[in-house]
C-alpha cells in the first residue's frame, strides 16, 4: 500500500500540478481550459491520432529507454538525438542500396542503425573512459557534428537524390519494410511498436535480473563502492554508453522501415530531447517510461487540435515542461515526507533505549 | 625563450606581410575595360539586346471568377504567419481571395506547422481541413509533400495544392512551383550594376537544393553584369538543420562577416534571419536585397528598410490567388507549369525606387531570359 503510495502519488500530483497550471495560463490568456481539453480529448477519436499517439509514444518510450540506461550509471547521454539521426540516416543509405531477402533485409538495416548509434556513442564513452570528459559537453558537441555529416551524407554528389525540392536518400525496397497493422483510415501500426515493449521487457530484465544489471545500479549508486566489489568502472561506462547509443539508434527506426522509407531533409527531429524528458517523467522505470511516453504522445498529437478552437498550441509546451519539473518536485517532496515519517516511526521504537537519533539513509 | 620571442616577432611580420599582400592584391584589381570611373574597379558587360518582342509578354490575367462559395484552408510551413517573407506571401494572396474573389473570411482557415514535427503531424494538419469541409486546400512548402500524397488519396474530391514540390502525382492536387533562379538572377544583375566594391554577397538560410536555387541564379546574374566580380557566398545552417530560417542573430554576423570582407551588397534567401542581415547592412552602412516578398514594406522591417535596394519576389502569393481563381472558375489547367518571369511569378521590387535607374539593363536581361536567350542554372557552379 505503501509502496504503490509512493510510487504512484508522485506523478498524479504532478500531473494535476501541471494540468493546474496550464489551466491558469488559459485563463489569464482569455481561453477556456475546458474547451482546451475537450478538444484534445476528441481528437484522439479523429483520423489517425489515436494510431499516431502509439506510433510516437513507441518512439519516445526508445528514446527515453536509451537515456534511461545511461542515467542508471549516472551518466547524461545528450546526444541521442545525434545518434539516432546519424543511424536513421546511415540505416537508410544502407537499407536503400542493399538487395535481400525479406525479414533480413530489415534485420539488418535495425542491426546498422543500433551499430552506428553504439558507434557514435562510443566515441563518447572513450572519451570518458581514457580522457575525463564529460560525456555531457562530449555528446552535444557530437550532435552537431552529426548534423554536419548527415547533411554531407545526403548531398546530392554523395548519397542524396532530388525529390522536387527535397533531398532524399534511395527508397528501402519493399523488402526491408517492417509490416504494420493496419487499421484502414485510422492508420497503421508500426510493426516496430512491438519491437520497442520487448526493448522495454530486456530492458527490465537487465537491470532487475542480471549481474550486468546489478554492477549498472552499483556504479552509479556508489562508483567507489563497485570498483571495491571488484567492478570495473571504466568498462562500465563503456559499455553503458554503448548500449545507450545501440539503443538510441533504434529510435528512427520506427518511421523508416514502416512509414517513410527514406532519411529526407525533412525527417523529424528532436526526439533525443524529448526521450530525455520522458524518462525523467517516468523515473528510469520501464512502466513508468511508457505511461510517460504515451502522456508526452497524447499532448502532441492532440495539440494539433487546439487549433481548431482557437486556442494557442504552445499551451502544450507549457504543459509538457511543468509536467517534468514537477515530477521531480514531486517525488523529492514525496521522499522527504516518507524518510521523515521512517525516522519517527523508527525513534518510537527506540524510545524505550535512549540513543542519539540516528540518520537513515534510505536509497 | 629569446628563441622563441625572435619566432613570434618573425611570425608577425610574416603576417603583417600576407595582409599587407591581400589589401595590396585586392586593390590591384585590373581597372574596368571600359573605363568607367564612376563604377570602380568593376568591368561590366553591357545588358543584352531585347530580343525581338519577347520582353513583357505578360500572360493575359485570367477574369476574376465568384469564388464566394469556396471554403479555403491555408496549411503553412514552420513559421507561419508574419515571417515576414514566405508564408506572409502566401497569406498575401489568401487575403487577396477574400478583397477580389469574395471569398468569405470566415469560411477561410489558416494552420501552421510546428518545428521538427513528424510527417504525421502534417498529415493530421491537412486532415483537419478536410474534415471541416475545406475546399481547395493549399499546403505551403515542400515539407507537406509526402503528407498530402497521403491525404489528396484519402479524399479524391478535395482539390489541393502544394507550393514549392511538384513530386505529388495525384489528379486533384496543383503543383505551385517556381522558378526562383530567375528573379535572383535579376537581382545578381541589380548587386552588380550597383557595387562600389565589385564584390556581393549571398547568404542562404540552409544549404538544401531550394535555396541553392536562388544562390545560383544569384551568381549567375552578378557575372553577367560583371565578370571579375567577387561573390562571397555562405549559407546559415547545413541540410537539414533548420535553424538557419529563423536566427536573425547568425544572419547578422555572417553578414557583417562579408561587409568586412568587402561586399557592399548582400541578398538573403533566410527567411526570417533577413531581419539580422538588413540590421547588420545598417550598422555597416551598405545595401542588402531581401526575398520572397517585397520586403521593402514589410511593416517590421520598417526601421532598416532604407538599406533594401530591392527584393527577389517570389509571387506565392500570386500563385495561390491565381489557382482558387482557377477552381473558382472550375478549371485549374489554365496554371502555368511553373511560376516563372514570363508570367511574372518571381521578378524584383521597385519599392524605394533604388533601382529606378537601372531598370532598363534589368528589363533587358529580364526579356532574355523570357526568350531564352539566357538559361539560368538552377545549381550553384561552386
Amino acid at each position: 500500500m505503501k509502496r504503490i503510495r509512493s510510487v504512484l502519488l508522485p506523478p498524479a500530483l504532478a500531473i494535476v500540478f501541471a494540468a493546474l497550471l496550464c489551466a491558469v495560463a488559459l485563463v489569464i490568456s482569455g481561453d477556456s481550459p475546458l474547451t482546451a481539453l475537450g478538444a484534445m480529448i476528441t481528437q484522439v477519436g479523429e483520423g489517425t491520432t489515436a494510431v499516431d499517439i502509439i506510433n510516437s509514444g513507441a518512439i519516445y518510450y526508445v528514446a527515453a529507454l536509451a537515456v534511461a540506461i545511461g542515467f542508471q550509471m549516472k551518466l547524461f547521454n545528450i546526444g541521442i538525438e545525434g545518434q539516432f539521426r546519424l543511424a536513421a540516416c546511415v540505416a537508410a543509405i544502407v537499407g536503400g542500396a542493399l538487395v535481400l531477402p525479406p525479414v533480413i533485409h530489415t534485420i539488418v538495416i535495425i542491426l546498422v542503425a543500433a551499430a552506428v548509434g553504439a558507434l557514435w556513442a562510443g566515441i563518447a564513452a572513450l572519451l570518458k573512459a581514457y580522457r575525463g570528459v564529460s560525456e555531457v559537453i562530449s555528446t552535444i558537441m557530437l550532435n552537431f557534428i552529426a548534423t554536419g555529416l548527415i547533411a554531407f551524407l545526403i548531398r546530392r554528389d554523395t548519397f542524396g537524390l532530388l525529390q522536387g525540392n527535397n533531398i532524399s536518400t534511395a527508397p528501402i525496397p519493399e523488402s526491408g519494410r517492417f509490416p504494420g497493422i493496419s487499421f484502414g483510415s485510422s492508420g497503421t501500426i508500426f510493426g516496430m511498436v512491438f519491437v520497442a515493449a520487448l526493448l522495454g521487457v530486456g530492458y527490465w530484465y537487465m537491470l532487475g535480473r542480471t549481474r550486468f544489471g546489478f554492477e549498472l545500479r552499483a556504479s552509479g549508486e556508489s562508483p567507489t563502492a563497485a570498483t571495491a566489489g571488484g567492478v570495473d568502472a571504466r568498462r562500465m561506462v563503456i559499455i553503458a554508453l554503448l548500449l545507450s547509443g545501440a539503443v538510441a539508434g533504434l529510435v528512427g527506426i520506427p518511421e523508416l522501415v514502416g512509414r517513410d522509407f527514406a532519411y529526407t531533409l525533412t525527417s523529424p527531429q528532436g526526439y533525443g530531447f524529448t526521450g530525455i524528458a520522458v524518462a525523467l517523467l517516468g523515473r528510469n522505470h520501464p512502466v513508468g517510461i511508457a505511461l510517460g511516453a504515451l502522456l508526452w504522445a497524447f499532448l502532441d498529437k492532440s495539440a494539433l487540435a487546439l487549433d481548431n478552437v482557437g486556442v494557442p498550441r504552445e499551451i502544450v509546451l507549457i504543459m509538457q515542461g511543468s509536467v517534468v519539473l514537477s515530477v521531480v518536485v514531486a517525488y523529492e517532496i514525496v521522499r522527504r515526507y516518507e524518510l521523515a515519517a521512517e525516522q519517527r516511526r523508527v525513534s518510537a521504537q527506540l524510545r524505550a533505549v535512549p540513543v542519539p537519533e540516528q540518520q537513515e539513509v534510505r536509497s | 625563450m629569446r628563441n622563441r620571442r625572435a619566432l613570434a616577432l618573425a611570425a608577425l611580420l610574416a603576417s603583417a606581410v600576407v595582409l599587407v599582400g591581400c589589401a595590396r592584391d585586392t586593390g590591384t584589381t585590373p581597372p574596368a575595360a571600359g573605363g568607367d570611373a564612376a563604377a570602380g574597379e568593376c568591368a561590366r558587360n553591357p545588358a543584352p539586346a531585347a530580343a525581338g518582342g519577347a520582353a513583357a509578354t505578360a500572360v493575359p490575367a485570367l477574369p476574376n471568377a465568384d469564388a464566394s462559395a469556396l471554403k479555403v484552408g491555408l496549411a503553412y510551413d514552420i513559421g507561419g504567419r508574419g515571417d515576414g517573407s514566405f508564408n506572409d506571401a502566401a497569406a498575401a494572396g489568401l487575403e487577396k481571395t477574400i478583397a477580389e474573389l469574395g471569398v468569405v473570411k470566415e469560411n477561410t482557415k489558416e494552420l501552421a506547422a510546428a518545428v521538427n514535427e513528424s510527417e504525421d503531424a502534417a498529415a493530421t494538419r491537412l486532415r483537419q481541413l478536410v474534415a471541416e469541409g475545406y475546399n481547395p486546400i493549399v499546403a505551403v512548402g515542400f515539407k507537406y509533400a509526402t503528407a498530402l500524397g497521403t491525404v489528396a488519396a484519402e479524399s479524391p474530391d478535395v482539390r489541393f495544392a502544394i507550393v514549392d514540390d511538384s513530386t505529388v502525382e495525384a489528379p486533384n492536387v496543383t503543383p505551385l512551383i517556381f522558378a526562383e533562379e530567375q528573379g535572383s538572377f535579376l537581382v545578381g544583375a541589380a548587386a552588380a550594376l550597383k557595387t562600389q566594391a565589385c564584390s556581393v554577397g549571398f547568404i542562404g538560410g540552409v544549404e538544401q537544393p531550394l535555396i541553392q536555387k536562388f544562390q545560383a541564379g544569384f551568381e549567375q546574374g552578378a557575372k553577367a553584369v560583371a565578370p571579375e566580380i567577387q561573390i562571397d557566398s555562405t549559407y546559415l545552417s547545413p541540410a537539414g538543420d533548420f535553424s538557419g530560417f529563423n536566427d536573425a542573430a547568425k544572419g547578422q554576423v555572417v553578414a557583417t562577416g562579408q561587409f568586412d570582407g568587402g561586399a557592399d551588397v548582400v541578398y538573403h534567401a533566410a527567411g526570417a534571419s533577413g531581419q539580422g542581415v538588413f540590421q547588420a547592412a545598417k550598422a555597416a552602412g551598405k545595401s542588402a536585397i531581401g526575398v520572397d516578398s517585397d520586403q521593402y514594406n514589410v511593416p517590421a522591417y520598417a526601421d532598416v528598410k532604407d538599406v533594401i535596394l530591392t527584393s527577389m519576389l517570389k509571387r506565392v502569393d500570386v500563385a495561390v490567388f491565381d489557382y482558387v481563381n482557377a477552381v473558382a472558375a472550375g478549371d485549374t489547367s489554365t496554371l502555368p507549369e511553373i511560376f516563372d518571369l514570363s508570367v511574372d511569378g518571381v521578378g524584383y521590387a521597385v519599392s524605394g525606387g533604388k533601382v529606378d535607374d537601372i531598370a532598363t539593363d534589368l528589363d533587358a536581361y529580364k526579356a532574355a531570359i523570357i526568350s531564352g536567350q539566357i538559361t539560368v542554372d538552377t545549381e550553384p557552379t561552386s
